[in-house]
């Protein structure tokens, strides 16, 4: 197991450079330019000066591997130094945001915490939804509840973020009045009021974000529990005279939760990509607005950084799944 | 071709073990007419592929018809409300436009057509763009031991990018020298419809080649080759047409996945130009004055929703009907 984890985490190394060069690339081959928003007045020596002083003199085989550097050592190194008090980084050169001339990683922490509350707590809440509602699903296969569980699912699916945010917003911020339909991240939480006040500003995107992973998670579970319920074992613990709830809950639902661990571990990549657009909607200013906002304004230095930061999250997932996999299924070896 | 209803077919079947029962002539029967017969006993399905058929006609033929354009500005008319608001209050309205206006004048109802002209177009488009990828890659992975591993190990790499992110740097980036190239319209409908195909052909690779690779070892495969049948042949003759039932399925759950997608890049201001419009461009256009006039958001939503769960639910139907242990029962 262990010797198996070392293999994929050395494989993954040389994936997740290619997928930095093939982002890095598309950057360097697309036409867009970051001067693109100065004024004309500017004269054109100076436009070169401002290009070379945003990094952009040298040809990409210097730049890609400088990059690299900064992104693997000097950044990591900052990130030691400000959490020890030591001095490693010595001054190094950062990845610097075009637009606003700071480093990337500190705009990203400052954004990280909003994306992690509102997505983070949403697939909780989702795959919490999910879990009771697949193993009821499955264990009255073809009952009203299950039709209805199969139809939401299928609304899950079908119903874009975009439309079923705004939805939201119309219905319960517009007609109803009862919750704000834009998300306030400089709101602090210090007694219960503000903590309600929270709680309502956090429901919608939540939802909004848990119906999706609702949708997939009950399904997968679902399917789960319908495979093991007809098994020989569920047989045995019944004519062992065992109650229905110790079959059902400890030894199905144990073995149905093996696949459903790595559906939802490899799940959590995917909404950092839905959250672009719920965050868009709700006006929460996390990670996928970032990504919008810098590419809009040609930040390319953003774009790469936050381009490959979500490409490390769906390379590590893929790995926490496949040996989470190893990890609970006995019958599984990978060595 | 015969006209009886499946359930008579299954009776027939059910008697045909009696040796006493009157052995009555079976007609052969077309494949597809068995699909069909299947398909047809999934009535979330069949009510789907009703609706779908609707919508395209709605999108096609509605422009002969309701014969305003989508463009024209008529700013004495602006900011109707749809006719079905006159049941609860004096409100404007006219019976010139039913669905009403927007800031500018412009129908809606027209503009909800030409907008899914288009939103369909290219859902369609990228959906046949991704399977034919997928399915070529498949194919030559399955088929061909040696370019097995390169291939896969290219599908995993693309299964690894943040696509939505990847798509809209693409979006970004490339919009201005295809419009050039290309015409505004045009320009933009070739880069979304490449960057969605581009991006979403890896799971009908996956399922194709897995499929393939099992195909290739069934013994009329063999016989194929041993009579000096080229693989060119082989591929085209024997393996695609026995894969064709989860292409077929993938197929309809990527051009659910492709309106999506297009329409999450509309509204992210990322797809067609502003003055084109699209179910998700009239959505994300409209939002900013949601509070007045839900309904401009609420029934482009609705024509996505409804078409990708039709489109969802006719894939559902299909798996069942494509399923040879399955039909028949």
């Amino acid at each position: 197991m262990l010797t198996y984890t070392f293999r994929r985490l050395l494989i993954s190394i040389p994936t997740l450079l290619f997928i930095a060069f093939v982002i890095f690339m598309l950057l360097e081959l697309a036409p867009g330019d970051p001067m693109a928003n100065m004024p004309l007045t500017i004269p054109p020596e100076v436009k070169e000066k401002m290009r070379l002083a945003l990094g952009l003199g040298e040809p990409w085989w210097i730049r890609f591997p400088l990059w690299l550097k900064q992104f693997f050592i000097v950044e990591p190194q900052y990130w030691f130094d400000s959490a020890f008090g030591t001095n490693f980084a010595d001054g190094a050169q950062r990845i610097i945001s075009f637009q606003s001339r700071s480093p990337v990683f500190d705009t990203i922490a400052q954004r990280m915490p909003q994306t992690l509350w509102v997505v983070g707590m949403s697939y909780v809440v989702g795959v919490l939804i999910a879990l009771p509602i697949g193993i009821i699903s499955a264990y009255r296969q073809y009952s009203v509840f299950d039709q209805v569980g199969t139809f939401v699912s299928m609304i899950g699916f079908s119903v874009p973020p975009f439309f079923s945010g705004v939805l939201l917003i119309v219905i319960f911020s517009v007609t109803l009045g009862w919750l704000p339909s834009i998300y306030d991240t400089t709101h602090v939480v210090n007694d219960w009021a503000s903590f309600k006040v929270q709680l309502m500003q956090m429901v919608m995107p939540v939802m909004v974000l848990a119906l999706q992973t609702t949708a997939q998670v009950s399904r997968y579970m679902r399917a789960s529990m319908l495979d093991n319920l007809g098994q020989d074992y569920v047989r045995t613990a019944r004519a062992k005279g065992m109650k229905e709830s110790v079959v059902v809950m400890r030894h199905v639902l144990r073995n149905s939760m093996i696949p459903v661990i790595t559906v939802i571990a490899l799940g959590i990549p995917a909404i950092f990509g839905g959250a672009i657009i719920t965050e868009q909607i709700f006006k929460v200013n996390g990670l996928g607005q970032l990504l919008i906002i810098a590419l809009q304004g040609n930040d390319i230095p953003m774009v790469m950084t936050l381009t490959f930061l979500f490409a490390i999250l769906i390379v590590m997932f893929n790995l926490i799944a496949d040996v989470l996999y190893g990890v609970f299924d006995p019958r599984i070896r990978y060595d | 071709m015969t006209n009886r209803a499946p359930h008579a077919d299954a009776d027939n079947l059910l008697v045909a073990g009696d040796p006493t029962a009157p052995v009555e002539a079976v007609k052969a029967r077309n494949q597809w007419l068995d699909v069909w017969d299947q398909f047809r006993t999934h009535k979330g399905a069949v009510a789907s592929l009703v609706f779908l058929i609707a919508i395209i006609l709605f999108t096609l033929a509605g422009p002969l018809v309701w014969r305003l354009d989508p463009a024209a500005l008529d700013i004495r008319n602006k900011d109707l409300r749809p006719i079905i608001n006159a049941l609860w209050g004096a409100e404007k309205v006219a019976w010139a436009h039913p669905f009403g206006t927007d800031n500018l004048g412009r129908d809606l109802m027209a503009q909800i057509m030409q907008g899914g002209r288009i939103s369909l177009a290219v859902g369609a488009a990228a959906m046949i763009l991704a399977i034919l990828i997928g399915t070529f890659v498949g194919v030559i992975a399955g088929y061909f031991n040696r370019l097995d591993g390169l291939l896969m190990r290219l599908t995993d790499l693309f299964l690894a990018l943040p696509l939505l992110p990847l798509l809209l740097v693409m979006m970004l980036l490339f919009r201005d020298p295809l419009r050039s190239a290309f015409g505004p319209e045009q320009g933009i409908f070739i880069l979304i419809v490449a960057g969605i195909g581009i991006t979403s052909w890896m799971h009908t690779a996956r399922i194709v080649r897995g499929d393939v690779l099992a195909l290739k070892e069934r013994e009329y495969v063999l016989a194929a080759r041993s009579i000096g049948t080229p693989s060119r042949r082989i591929i085209t003759r024997h393996l695609l047409p026995n894969v064709l039932s989860p292409i077929m399925v993938s197929a309809t759950l990527g051009l659910a996945t492709a309106i999506i997608t297009e329409s999450a890049l509309s509204f992210l201001g990322l797809g067609f130009p502003p003055d084109f419009p699209t179910w998700g461009k009239i959505l994300a256009d409209s939002v900013p004055r949601m509070t007045a006039f839900p309904e401009r958001v609420v029934l482009p939503g609705l024509a996505i929703s409804l078409t990708v769960l039709a489109v969802n639910y006719i894939g559902d139907g299909l798996r069942d009907a494509l399923d040879p242990r399955i039909r028949g029962l």
